[in-house]
């Protein structure tokens, strides 16, 4: 079981694993602490775990969902004794735990995390442990809400870009925040690949030619053009800091999914999804 | 009265200031009591700091090259004055590169300490950078208010654990509760633990080590027959705990925690020939 086996047996009988219907184990808590952070714009998200692993929700004016994937193999340990399991919890809360012991950490040094979960009513209980010192938090969770369906199928997607985060960081990094919304343009035609906004200052352009170096992949089939309000897409720049590898894809109803390809600190890959509607003053073009 | 010192070594300077840095995190306002071998800084406005006391205290010796004092008399040759320790840090900070720093009780539109820092200079003159600190000089008959606390009735002696590993604990712990419970026992454990509607925290401390107390009738009596793994614990405002956590500059050589149960944190820092006190009154 390795290093949280060892280190972080649930305290009670050698009998308590079996009353947990959710285990996890992860020797460096960061893989997931940072992974959550770029979801990190509401309190409240849903948590949902299944034999595939753990998916957690943010969700905002009803418009914007932010989801993070953790997929079973990622953990160290990872059993789950119903199909799925699903409650409500505090986000900055079990940040401020799987972080406990972060101010202090030399480099190298990580802390080891093992996740427990008793059932509906029960709170989640972490046992962490770094140099020898345990931490154990139990944080109530709560009646699970019903979570977006934002109805996005690849059927569906009309256009889809793949590139290289580094580029798109630097340009939402200058978003004019004045500017009440971005305008995505995508299209076979020039501009290409065209984001937009219109702030007190005027409006600003920046484009991406299709052969541009940064874009991996260039999938346009209809020249698209969409406003999404910036407040709503203003968090997924913490998804698009962490990843190497970002996807626009937009559908028929110009409804837009970001999906990040996060590598953590042992090079595996995870995935963080944004979805967000546009933003109903404008109609796009062929929406 | 008089009083004139001066510190020419930079370690001693260095060593210096880094003491007033900690006090001046500690406490806004405090007394500075100078005798003619030692130093205290003392905090004991119980009512102001929220019943928080501090004792620090230095041999003289062990800083300065020159130390001269003139008390308010012959028989009480000693001084207390109050300060803004804040204030004494900020003019230390020009004080890293000084060639020499004097410091001396003058008087200017009121009491003062006058601090003076030599710089190096690439002419022949020096240069030197003074500060005023307005300080208040406290009566004799008040002196009274200011004396030693005595180590408490303690159930309870650990050693702390590496203070940058409870500074982290803490100050997540002060994100999600505004008090905390401090328990520790015989056997080298201590817990801190926080548990609120939301979210319930402890961390387990283990194989600290118990400080050998020699029995001179200062323990409880409680305390020599104690069950070992039995815990002594105060809950206490978690801003306080955290502010004298986070003033920590220097590694103290020694870090212990006395614990009298339900009633006061007791800590005693020692590094070199430095002490430092600071009492945390638990919550009712």
């Amino acid at each position: 079981l390795g290093r949280t086996g060892a280190m972080l047996r649930s305290p009670g009988d050698p009998g308590d694993d079996e009353r947990f219907v959710f285990v996890a184990s992860l020797d460096n808590a960061r893989n997931l602490s940072n992974l959550l952070k770029a979801i990190h714009f509401r309190d409240q998200v849903t948590f949902f775990a299944s034999a595939n692993g753990i998916r957690m929700t943010a969700e905002a004016a009803k418009s914007v969902q932010g989801n993070a994937f953790i997929q079973a193999s990622i953990f160290q340990e990872f059993r789950i004794e119903e199909d799925s399991v699903i409650f409500l919890i505090n986000l900055t809360v079990l940040l401020d735990c799987l972080t406990i012991f972060s101010a202090s950490s030399l480099p190298g040094v990580t802390t080891a995390l093992r996740m427990c979960y008793r059932g509906y009513g029960y709170p989640l209980t972490l046992f962490l442990e770094e140099s020898g010192v345990i931490t154990v938090c139990k944080i109530q969770t709560q009646e699970p809400e019903e979570t977006l369906d934002f109805d996005f199928c690849s059927t569906n997607v009309v256009n889809k870009i793949i590139l290289q985060s580094e580029s798109l960081r630097e340009t939402f990094a200058e978003l004019d925040m004045s500017s009440d919304v971005l305008q995505i343009t995508m299209s076979p035609e020039k501009p290409y690949f065209r984001l937009s906004t219109f702030g007190d200052a005027g409006s600003t352009h920046c484009d991406y030619p299709k052969d541009s170096d940064m874009i991996e992949a260039f999938h346009c089939n209809q020249t698209q053009c969409n406003k999404y309000k910036i407040s709503l897409l203003k968090p997924s720049t913490k998804a698009l800091a962490l990843s190497s590898k970002v996807s626009l894809r937009t559908d028929n109803r110009g409804f837009l999914s970001l999906q990040y390809m996060i590598r953590n600190e042992d090079g595996q890959i995870c995935f963080v999804e944004y979805y967000c509607c546009p933003d109903e003053e404008m109609e796009g073009l062929d929406s | 009265m008089k009083f004139r010192a001066k510190v020419v070594d930079v370690a001693c300077l260095n060593h210096f200031t880094r003491i007033v840095n900690t006090i001046s995190k500690l406490t806004k306002s405090c007394i500075l009591r100078l005798t003619s071998d030692k130093l205290f800084f003392i905090l004991s406005d119980k009512v102001a700091s929220g019943g928080v006391a501090m004792w620090c205290q230095l041999f003289q010796g062990n800083f300065f090259d020159e130390f001269q004092i003139e008390g308010v008399s012959a028989e009480y040759n000693e001084i207390y004055l109050e300060l803004t320790p804040e204030n004494f840090s900020r003019s230390l900070k020009t004080s890293q590169n000084a060639k020499a720093v004097k410091i001396k009780l003058t008087m200017k539109h009121c009491p003062c300490i006058t601090i003076a820092v030599e710089l190096p200079s690439l002419s022949s003159h020096t240069r030197i950078v003074t500060h005023d600190i307005p300080v208040t000089i406290i009566p004799r008959k008040l002196w009274n208010d200011f004396e030693e606390p005595s180590v408490p009735d303690f159930d309870v002696s650990i050693y702390l654990p590496v203070l940058k590993t409870m500074k982290s604990v803490v100050e997540r712990m002060k994100n999600l509760s505004n008090h905390i419970v401090i328990e520790a026992n015989q056997n080298g454990e201590m817990n801190l633990k926080i548990d609120t509607e939301l979210v319930s925290v402890t961390t387990h401390f283990k194989e600290l080590g118990n400080p050998p107390w020699v029995e001179d009738g200062t323990q409880s009596d409680s305390f020599q027959r104690r069950d070992p793994t039995n815990m002594a614990k105060a809950r206490v405002d978690i801003k306080r705990l955290l502010q004298f956590l986070a003033g920590q500059q220097v590694n103290p050589s020694k870090a212990i925690c006395n614990i009298v149960n339900k009633k006061v944190i007791h800590f005693v820092l020692l590094h070199e020939d430095v002490s430092l006190q600071y009492f945390i009154p638990a919550l009712v």
